[in-house]
């Protein structure tokens, strides 16, 4: 058994009265111990919203309106509020975006470390301290012992992104699901992050899944991939083999338009529009207006996922 | 060398900070510290560093957004930044700019026509109405907007749409050189390959001359001429694009490029030593890199390099470079 498996998720939002539109419509997710999985999409394709739905963190008026969220086992979605509590940010956590919204600016470091471990952990206020400084030795804090008493504006984007993740190490969770953990980061800081939460995912044996719209970040630190567009994977499959080899339009076209993959000086590619809103989604295959594979039976119905790509016209991939 | 359209010389910037009220320390921030670039016609100079660079305030310095503490801008070969006002604006005319956030450069409130005819009305007011019609709608047919959209608001848009709105806004006038402020960084990944290939088609159709600001360098690889490596308030490397990717002289350099994610994997299994910018209120004496850097001596601690010509064109401020 997998140890986390979402099958046929659903969140919707209520339109109007009676009416709903569907942020998610069925996304099924498997990731075993220790597995790194990069959920690729373009803003409002859903992959936060799928973060947020496995965690059963969809706020009203939006809510889970089908499927399972399986985690040994269990599914979260039924669990009572308290014994989800004892699940998050204990057995798995989170990283967001913007370290300067995640922390608390009133207090300090050391008070918000120790207050995660106290409410999951029945430990004494100098093993707490004691833990938290070596936590911040490990994501290579300088002068971990004197950063716990300084507060978040004291520390660079940088430095508050890498006390996030001591936060998210503490309590040895089994999952971090990592919510574009560097967008708001420089190209430098981008990497010293992402190879450090590498690292500790690598010898922690941390599953990891990380949400992003770079596929030179996921390329880096993932080993399977996810391609949501609109709603739904798209394309799913090991990272090398996407990368290399995509067989769903989307994700082809996504790569070709890479600056990196274009001779220079000589046009990009470009998919020509842009991602339906989903209260306005075309019928059949949601990106058949921008595909130029597309036939009359992608107009008419959504292709499932089948063999790792929701295509009814895959590219040729690998194989050929 | 032709004479080129713009020209700093010794281009400094300082902000007064705000002072504690029992303080006698006047703290101030140095943006820039004596910048010289000088930008060829036609060409796309790109400038590249971490946020708090100096990058921002350099493109707002030439466009007379901010005033200079120190030094010289100069436009085709003329003083602009001490110029007056009625002077200056014909000048301005020529010298447009795209913001990086489609999202807060366009007034809510101001239909997409009104956006697009104030620069003409504004600046060269002797225009009559007809051509500033005229000029509108040729200008939207070139950065591929439908003429439809002219009496839409810009919440009715998308992010991509918006941008080719405000490229359209700072091409209306007719400019010969362009600053564009991550123009293409608020943007999702496949809208980001259509407003690139616009700018590029619109530098080939009119000639433009582009001040192309970013932090991405997979982009200045594919889109710039040459490229400025900025770090706190100085430029560290001024090179071809070509012979900067190709033989990085300055470690910031190399660590620019290194950062780079590489869709072959695989550079990021190395931890790296957590690295940021000095303070830029205290600069360190000598180098500025030095801290972070991994050749700094004593000298570096101590001497501050000047950018210096190398044999293969690129200049460079570093004491270990050859």
């Amino acid at each position: 058994m997998a140890m986390l498996e979402v099958q046929d998720l659903h969140v919707a939002f209520p339109r109007g009265k009676r009416d709903e539109v569907e942020a998610l419509r069925g996304v099924n997710l498997q990731l075993e111990k220790g597995e790194r999985l990069g959920v690729v999409g373009e803003s409002g394709a859903g992959k936060s919203m799928l973060a947020f739905a496995i965690l059963n963190l969809i706020a009203a008026p939006g809510r889970v309106s089908q499927g399972r969220v399986m985690f040994h086992g269990q599914d979260l979605l039924k669990l009572s509020d308290r014994k989800i509590r004892g699940i998050r940010g204990n057995r798995i956590s989170m990283i967001f975006q913007d370290p300067m919204v995640t922390l608390n600016p009133v207090l300090t470091i050391g008070t918000q470390m120790i207050e995660t471990l106290k409410a999951h952990r029945r430990i004494s206020d100098r093993d707490a301290r004691k833990l938290c400084i070596e936590r911040l030795k490990q994501v290579a804090i300088p002068s971990a012992e004197s950063r716990m008493d300084a507060y978040p504006h004291e520390l660079s984007g940088g430095l508050r992104q890498r006390v996030v993740i001591a936060i998210a190490l503490l309590t040895d969770p089994e999952l971090i699901i990592a919510d574009e953990p560097t967008t708001a980061l420089d190209v430098t800081i981008q990497a010293e992050i992402m190879s450090l939460i590498l690292k500790l995912c690598r010898e922690n044996d941390v599953a990891l899944i990380l949400i992003t719209h770079d596929l030179g970040v996921v390329a880096e630190v993932t080993e399977r991939i996810m391609i949501m567009y609109a709603g739904l994977c798209v394309e799913e499959g090991p990272t090398k083999q996407i990368i290399t080899a995509p067989r769903h339009p989307y994700t082809s076209g996504l790569l070709k338009a890479l600056p990196q993959n274009a001779g220079r000086g000589q046009r990009l590619y470009q998919i020509p529009g842009s991602m339906p809103p989903i209260t306005a989604l075309p019928r059949g295959c949601a990106y058949h207006p921008r595909c130029e594979f597309a036939d009359n039976g992608c107009r008419t119905r959504i292709p499932p996922l089948q063999g790792g790509v929701a295509c009814f016209n895959p590219l040729k991939g690998a194989s050929s | 060398m032709t004479q080129p359209i713009i020209e700093t010389r010794g281009l400094e910037m300082r902000f007064a900070l705000p002072t504690h009220f029992l303080s006698r320390e006047k703290p101030v921030l140095h943006a820039l510290n004596g910048v010289d670039v000088a930008i060829q016609p036609g060409e796309t100079f790109c400038v590249v560093g971490e946020s708090g660079c100096g990058k921002t305030t350099l493109g707002r310095a030439i466009m007379g957004l901010l005033t200079p503490s120190a030094g010289e801008i100069l436009f085709r070969g003329q003083r602009i930044d001490t110029m007056d006002e009625k002077r200056r604006k014909p000048i301005r005319a020529e010298m447009q700019m795209v913001f990086q956030n489609p999202y807060a450069s366009l007034n809510p409130r101001r239909n997409v026509f009104d956006t697009l005819a104030e620069p003409i009305r504004h600046l060269l007011p002797d225009t009559p109405a007809a051509e500033v019609r005229e000029q509108v709608e040729s200008v939207l047919a070139a950065t591929g907007c439908d003429p439809s959209w002219q009496r839409r608001l810009p919440h009715e848009f998308s992010g991509g749409q918006r941008q080719r709105i405000a490229i359209a806004r700072a091409l209306v006038t007719n400019p010969a050189f362009v600053v564009a402020d991550e123009p293409i960084s608020a943007l999702d990944v496949s809208i980001q390959a259509q407003i690139l290939n616009l700018l590029t088609d619109l530098q080939a159709d009119r000639g433009l001359t582009y001040l192309f600001i970013t932090h991405d360098l997979s982009v200045v690889e594919h889109f710039g001429t040459r490229v400025a490596v900025m770090y706190l308030g100085r430029v560290m490397e001024l090179a071809q694009v070509e012979t900067i990717f190709a033989q990085p002289k300055h470690p910031y350099t190399r660590l620019l490029l290194e950062a780079i994610p590489k869709l072959d994997g695989g550079s990021f299994d190395k931890p790296r030593t957590p690295g940021e910018l000095p303070d830029p209120v205290n600069p360190p004496p000598g180098c500025p890199f030095a801290p972070r850097c991994s050749l700094a001596d004593a000298r570096c601690h101590a001497e501050r390099p000047e950018l210096r010509g190398l044999e293969n064109g690129t200049q460079v401020a570093c004491h270990h470079s050859a």
